[in-house]
């Protein structure tokens, strides 16, 4: 409940996103920081913060309207929350819609390529490993969405 | 001397109330039935001239009415996402006092526009979209409801760049903008929809349901009679500046068709370790089980709670009951001839039951996960286990002979402990029915309704968890 989008749409670049934490993952200080940053960098951001499910991912992109999903998880099940995303996001006309994933995805130090082949499998546009700074998905997001 | 005259159109039945506002006395109640076809001003005079024979003649310094004659307020709603902005406008006419006789989510199909050519509304509430958000379902919708042969009030309160579309695609609709009931994500703005909706009531509805040809007795007719209602149970909670509220409260009105269950309550968490989902709570809120009432819903009651919860606490047998519900879905009028005759039993159960259902369709609940820091819970909803007060109304209630063990089934239960319903209360017995009344009479008098519902409410005693279910 209590998504906040933000006030300064004046000087952003357009572009909506929607965030949250993925499953019954509760870390909630990251998501803070990614929606402080994504704000900051002109983004539109819809903030659904912890424990998010699918269902409301895809409710909020419906409803804002939405250019991206991004999804954090940290708590090592990303795996298994964020399967069968893509497919719902077809089933619910948001086919197409970009996609990311970030934060501590997988259990331990598994190898970041096998980690991120299986995530493109699973429909996701990109993959970011544990530390990757806000910038580089800013980065990233600016330039999938062609914004200047 | 100052009195006013307090009436409230019924589908079947008009009652009349006379409030001394000097002494804020009830002076005198009567009833007519008022049948669907014949003009509803002749039942309003058989009531009057009863209120007479109790009152003798005074004179009215206001007559003011609610109504929900003729079916009510009939709506539809719209929107696009079932729990997001279909769910927001699904609550604001509630809220408001309508019927919603249709809901529809995400784009109107062929089928849709058919059904609704075919039993058009009194007003179509339109949303879909946060601002700046989704655009297509509005305005794909709009152009949709713009070929239908029929024409009625359209109320749009969605996404706002879709709103110029909209009002362009339905110019020769009565159209009118109101904010979005989901600005943004999660976020609730229902208030400015129901005032619209209460205005239209006003200047389409009560012509349209003949009850115009009132008029020249009337002062005027102001509400929906379930708005009216919500309206006594939140001046009653909140008070006024000169007269105390008693505080945060439930009311069931378990009726024929439906059963009705308000809260005015916050709702929130109450502990750290719950995290909020979903849209915000209205703090007045109303919600209708189409499905759960006493006649002419009694199969939707049998098949929640099932057969043998009815038959075991009406204590017939199975073949008894089923005998009942047949008979009942011939003969809606049957009424029970005895306090401790079968049907008053089956009547018990079957209450039982609709306070059962409703209730835990209306309250919160809460989903568990576990994390290192402990058990977290995720709630949906409103969080009712602190609300003190339940306030029964309705005919059902009032003629119960074991009001409180019907009650008992409004409370939070061991065995739905996610239900998050009062852990105990206050039973409060509107047994004049004077809620209606008084709800219309706070629109001019709200300090002497107040203080007229606080005497009036009659309490019926104390029940608790664990008081057994
Ligand atoms: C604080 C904490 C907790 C707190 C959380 C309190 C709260 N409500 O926030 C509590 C105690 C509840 C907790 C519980 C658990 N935790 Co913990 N927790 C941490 C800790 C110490 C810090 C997290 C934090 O706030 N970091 C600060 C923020 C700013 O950084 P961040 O969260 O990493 O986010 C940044 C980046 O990751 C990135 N990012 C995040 N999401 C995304 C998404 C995209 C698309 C992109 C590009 C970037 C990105 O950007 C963010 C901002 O810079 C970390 C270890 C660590 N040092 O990171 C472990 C850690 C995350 N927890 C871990 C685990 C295992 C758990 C538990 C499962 C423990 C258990 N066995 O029960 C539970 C799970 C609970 C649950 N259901 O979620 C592991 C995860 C291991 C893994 N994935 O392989 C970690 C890494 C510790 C470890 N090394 O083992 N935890």
């Amino acid at each position: 409940m209590r998504g906040r989008r933000s006030e300064k749409m004046e000087q952003g670049n357009g572009k909506k996103l929607v965030i949250g934490v993925i499953g019954a993952d509760v870390h909630a200080v990251g998501i803070r920081i990614l929606e402080y940053a994504f704000r900051e960098a002109g983004f539109d951001v819809t903030n659904l913060g912890v424990m998010v499910s699918q269902e409301e991912f895809i409710g909020a992109a419906l409803e804002t309207a939405a250019d991206a999903i991004v999804i954090s998880s940290l708590y090592g099940h990303g795996e298994l929350d964020c399967r069968g995303m893509r497919d719902k996001m077809d089933e619910a006309g948001l086919d197409g819609l970009l996609l990311y994933v970030g934060g501590n995805i997988v259990v331990g130090k598994q190898d970041f390529v096998d980690v991120e082949k299986r995530f493109h499998e699973m429909g996701f546009d990109r993959v970011f490993p544990p530390g990757t700074p806000p910038e580089e998905t800013i980065y990233y997001l600016k330039k999938d969405l062609g914004v200047d | 001397m100052r009195y006013a005259l307090l009436i409230d159109f019924g589908s079947t039945f008009t009652k009349v109330t006379a409030v001394d506002l000097i002494s804020e006395e009830i002076v005198g109640t009567a009833s007519a039935f008022t049948t669907v076809d014949s003009d509803i001003g002749t039942g309003l005079n058989v009531a009057l001239d009863r209120l007479r024979r109790v009152t003798g003649d005074i004179a009215f310094e206001f007559k003011s009415a609610c109504s929900s004659a003729a079916g009510g307020l009939r709506m539809m709603v719209s929107g696009l996402v079932p729990e997001l902005t279909a769910e927001a406008a699904r609550l604001a006419a509630l809220g408001a006092g309508a019927r919603i006789t249709r809901l529809f989510t995400h784009e109107l199909t062929r089928r849709d526009l058919i059904a609704i050519e075919a039993d058009p509304p009194d007003i179509f509430l339109m949303t879909g979209g946060t601002d700046g958000g989704n655009r297509a379902c509005m305005e794909k919708n709009a152009e949709k409801l713009r070929s239908l042969s029929v024409r009625f009030p359209i109320i749009l309160a969605g996404n706002r760049q879709a709103i110029d579309a909209c009002e362009d695609a339905l110019a020769d609709f009565p159209v009118t903008v109101c904010p979005n009931v989901m600005p943004s994500f999660g976020v609730l703005n229902i208030e400015p929809v129901q005032r619209e909706i209460r205005d239209l009531f006003l200047k389409h509805i009560v012509n349209a349901r003949g009850l115009s040809k009132t008029k020249e007795i009337l002062s005027d007719i102001l509400m929906p009679t379930p708005s009216a209602i919500l309206s006594a149970m939140k001046l009653l909670a909140d008070g006024t500046e000169k007269e105390t509220g008693i505080g945060e409260l439930m009311g069931i009105d378990v009726g024929g068709a439906t059963t009705d269950v308000y809260t005015i309550a916050r709702g929130e968490p109450v502990d750290m370790n719950v995290i909020c989902k979903g849209l915000d709570e209205p703090y007045a809120k109303r919600t209708v089980e189409g499905d759960i009432g006493m006649r002419y819903s009694v199969a939707g009651i049998v098949s929640e709670v099932g057969q043998s919860w009815i038959s075991e606490r009406s204590g017939l047998t199975a073949d008894d009951c089923a005998t009942y519900i047949s008979e009942l879905s011939d003969d809606k009028s049957k009424v029970p001839l005895t306090h401790d005759d079968a049907l008053a039993r089956f009547d018990h159960a079957l209450a039982s039951g609709a306070v059962e259902i409703a209730t835990r369709r209306h309250a919160g609940v809460l989903e568990e996960a576990f994390t290192t820091s402990g058990l977290i819970y995720v709630q949906t909803g409103k969080d009712l286990r602190s609300v003190r007060q339940i306030i029964f109304t309705g005919g059902s209630f009032i003629h119960a002979q074991s009001p409180l063990d019907i009650a008992r089934h409004a409370l939070y239960t061991e065995r739905y402990p996610m239900s998050l319903r009062p852990k105990q209360a206050t039973v409060l017995r509107d047994d004049r029915y004077i809620l209606s009344a008084m709800g219309v009479l706070a629109e001019r008098e709200k300090d002497i309704a107040l203080r007229i519902i606080k005497r009036e409410l009659v309490p019926l005693g104390d029940i608790s968890l664990g008081d057994d279910s």
